[in-house]
């Protein structure tokens, strides 16, 4: 089990009373390519969100139980610090529109105040940008402020943010829902990419999509997970009725 | 049933009609003041009016470099008070609405913005001039800075509030703490918006002379002192136009022509910081 | 950074308490409707300033309502959009920026000896300063307050609504009259609520053009067209000049009843406003 990277031991997500997520247990492994589905409101983003800790953000939003990140719960540390060591990007690209590509990079660094030096600097940048598949298209134009790409850029400019911080475990809140079928084929791409120094959670609602990219697939339904299994097997021959229903269009 | 159409509708034209001349009959007065003020002042300013003091009554010449260097001064003073608390209030509203601190404030808030501007004096003069034994440029800036306050809390308020939601999420999962992600990143990306509102609230208080009144009064010397009584551009005009002299009206003339150049720029600048704002929005 | 913001809260209750201490050692409530305003004898009645504020501000008000309407509707509903429009919205915005002594010096040289002339025609004695001289200048200073917001408000009248009553053969204006005006009839009223509380408040162009006296004239025709005063202008013209602590304390409960109404007018008039904004 040195493996697992992410484990949620009975966790429950509420929204004042509320009961989101019911009793979650699920184990993910290093390097691995999680796609989590399921209809509208089932909690599949409320649960990713609580890996980072960025549900309490929302007023009377709570949680019980652990996640346990490498071993250590996240809800005994800093709630900063969780979110700086797990990388995570949005729906709708968000980079920050007062800084440009090179600065939006780095972000993690500067809003820290860590101090970089401009060496190190861009050579996070290359690598992230590169990682993100964007490095040859912006590479004359780092200085300039990120307004002028197009969403599938920009959604590859938030993941060479989210990447430029070294995080172990990248989560994605249904990142290619806002873009066009190319710009989702690129980042798409891209997950098979990353994965080999990244373990990736994906939360879609677009099942083609967790067929594609995914290894193993987790399915939400009603505030509770399902099935998870191999993402071939889950496709094929899962083991639940509601995935089977799911799966073959009954609700969507 | 056609003649009964056609009076409605004459109706409907007339009552247009109406409409427009009552929407714009009233710029009429506006042009008025505004051609007034600049044909009479404008003949007034001159290098010596901006640089003198102004001479006793009877005698021709003088100006008002000692108003324009007291309004200068308490202009800025109240800057430096204002323009932090309210800062700082509104970034508090706009991030806790829902407290009961955030609901009591932001009634005084709306109390504040109500208050008549003499009333302020007043309390002004109870806060920090009988104490202290004397008028002071101080005590002015206070009050000058209490009018402000509401302008730049509400106005630092709404643009926050303007500003997505995902700008701050991306920022606190990059494990930015809090202070941080408001200092460095809401507040930079507002910045136009919350600037138009300090903007606006200079426009605002360099024309009011009741707050001043009783605070720092007016002083017919060049004066940096604030600890004692200033001059400054509104309270020139007041006692020049009430007094007798003609050489004096001359100089109120002038020194409103003045007072509304600060004004209008101040407002085009704001609106120029808005439309900016809105377009990064 | 509460702290902060909890210090302008105290600020505000601070300039209460202290407001009604000295008029705690004022002469009770016989105040309001004293008529007599007399700091040589000791004896102090608010009553002509009421007076004269409550005038010069319900005449400015009856005056603007007109203008403040038809640029409302005007810019709401036949013209939202374009360079007329903008030029006439910002002309607006102008009348608000203007500082009040501005208008006030302005009306002394210009409104007076045109109002005095008028006057002298009227049979009235020709002060040219008076409650009417600051009534018509105080009504063109506080039309900008309820035209923004009734343009605010009438631009969200939902157009399904308006075509509704088009598409049954109505005339613009019946559109106007039957829809817009009651759909906007309690946002509009409290445009006139903050235009009054503007007008109650405004001390300095009303101390220019208010004349300054304590009496009250016998017929309406002599007060309305005679010189006046408002609490605001008695405040600004005596407080400097107010030697012993009676007098002082009976300037502070003017400057009290005034805070007082003014907050309460704006205050009904925001939350109508919210109301309205919200639904």
């Amino acid at each position: 089990m040195e493996n697992t990277i992410v484990k949620a031991e009975n966790y429950n997500s509420y929204f004042g009373d509320n009961h989101v997520v019911k009793d979650v247990n699920i184990s993910i492994n290093k390097n691995e390519v999680i796609a989590v589905m399921g209809p509208s409101g089932c909690g599949k983003t409320t649960f990713l969100r609580g890996i980072n800790r960025m549900h309490e953000l929302i007023p009377g939003a709570t949680s019980k139980g652990k996640i346990l990140l490498d071993g250590e719960n996240v809800y005994d540390m800093n709630a900063i610090y969780v979110r700086y060591k797990i990388g995570m990007v949005f729906q709708r690209p968000n980079p920050f529109p007062n800084l440009s590509i090179y600065e939006n990079v780095v972000a993690g660094y500067m809003l820290n105040g860590l101090k970089v030096s401009k060496a190190d600097k861009d050579v996070i940048v290359e690598r992230s940008l590169t990682s993100a598949a964007l490095w040859k298209e912006v590479k004359d134009s780092l200085h300039k402020k990120g307004t002028f790409l197009s969403g599938g850029q920009q959604q590859r400019l938030c993941i060479a943010r989210a990447i430029a911080m070294q995080p172990e475990l990248i989560l994605f809140d249904e990142p290619t829902s806002a873009l066009d079928p190319i710009s989702t084929s690129s980042v798409e791409a891209l997950f098979h990419e990353l994965k080999a120094n990244y373990t990736l959670i994906i939360v879609t609602h677009n099942m083609q999509q967790a067929a594609r990219v995914s290894d193993r697939t987790a399915f939400f339904y009603m505030g509770e997970l399902v099935e998870f299994d191999d993402t071939k097997q889950m496709f094929t021959n899962p083991h639940d009725q509601r995935t089977q229903n799911y799966i073959t269009g009954r609700f969507s | 049933m056609d003649q009964r159409i056609g009076i409605r509708n004459t109706k409907s034209v007339l009552f247009k009609g109406l409409i427009i001349f009552f929407a714009f009959v009233i710029t009429i007065p506006l042009i008025i003041v505004l051609l007034y003020i600049i044909k009479q002042g404008i003949t007034q300013v001159n290098w010596h009016f901006l640089t003198h003091v102004p001479a006793p009554p009877g005698e021709k010449g003088g100006g008002i470099a000692n108003a324009l260097m007291g309004s200068l001064i308490m202009v800025v003073m109240a800057s430096i008070v204002a323009v932090p608390i309210g800062m700082l209030a509104g970034i508090y509203l706009s991030e806790n609405p829902r407290t009961k601190l955030a609901y009591y404030s932001g009634l005084c808030v709306d109390i504040l913005q109500g208050v008549p501007s003499i009333v302020v004096g007043i309390v002004m003069y109870f806060w920090l001039v009988k104490p202290f034994g004397g008028f002071s440029a101080i005590a002015g800036s206070v009050a000058l800075a209490i009018m402000m306050l509401p302008i730049i809390i509400r106005s630092t308020e709404q643009t926050l509030k303007l500003l997505p939601d995902s700008l701050k999420e991306a920022a606190l999962s990059l494990g930015v703490p809090y202070h941080r992600v408001i200092l460095k990143v809401l507040v930079p990306c507002g910045f136009a918006g919350i600037l138009s509102g300090i903007t606006l609230s200079i426009a605002r208080i360099i024309g009011e002379t009741a707050p001043l009144l009783f605070t720092a009064l007016g002083n017919n010397y060049f004066s940096t002192n604030i600890t004692g009584q200033m001059e400054s551009l509104p309270h020139v005009i007041f006692t020049y136009a009430t007094s007798p002299y003609d050489d004096w009206h001359d100089l109120a003339w002038g020194a409103s022509f003045i007072l509304l150049l600060f004004v209008l720029t101040l407002n085009i600048v704001t609106k120029l910081l808005t439309r900016k704002w809105k377009i990064q929005l | 950074m509460s702290i902060v913001l909890v210090l302008v809260i105290i600020g505000v209750l601070i300039t209460l308490i202290i407001e009604s201490m000295p008029s705690i050692k004022s002469l009770g409530i016989g105040f309001l409707w004293g008529k007599v305003w007399d700091p040589v004898q000791n004896i102090y009645g608010a009553y002509p300033f009421l007076l004269g504020t409550l005038l010069t501000s319900f005449t400015a008000l009856i005056i603007s309502v007109p203008f403040s309407y038809a640029i409302a509707i005007y810019l709401g509903e036949y013209n939202p959009k374009g360079w007329l429009s903008d030029l006439l919205k910002n002309t607006i915005e102008l009348i608000a920026a203007v500082p009040s002594i501005i208008y006030g010096f302005w009306g002394i040289f210009v409104l007076v000896p045109i109002i005095r002339t008028f006057e002298l025609k009227i049979g009235v004695a020709p002060y040219g300063v008076g409650i009417c001289t600051s009534s018509l200048v105080l009504a063109v200073m506080i039309i900008p307050y309820a035209a923004s917001l009734g343009i605010t408000l009438i631009r969200m009248v939902p157009s399904p609504l308006k075509e509704g009553a088009y598409a049954l053969g109505a005339t613009r204006f019946e559109v106007i009259r039957s829809v817009i005006l009651p759909f906007t009839r309690t946002g509009l009223f409290a445009g006139v609520l903050l235009s009054l509380g503007r007008a109650l408040g405004e001390t300095m162009a009303v101390t220019m053009l208010i004349g300054n006296t304590t009496q009250i004239a016998s017929t309406f025709k002599e007060i309305f067209f005679g010189p006046g005063n408002t609490m605001a202008s008695v405040i600004a013209n005596e407080f400097t000049e107010a030697d012993h602590t009676l007098y002082v304390s009976a300037l502070i409960e003017l400057g009290l009843v005034l805070f007082f109404v003014t907050v309460i007018v704006n205050l009904i008039g925001k939350r109508i406003i919210s109301k309205a904004t919200n639904n």
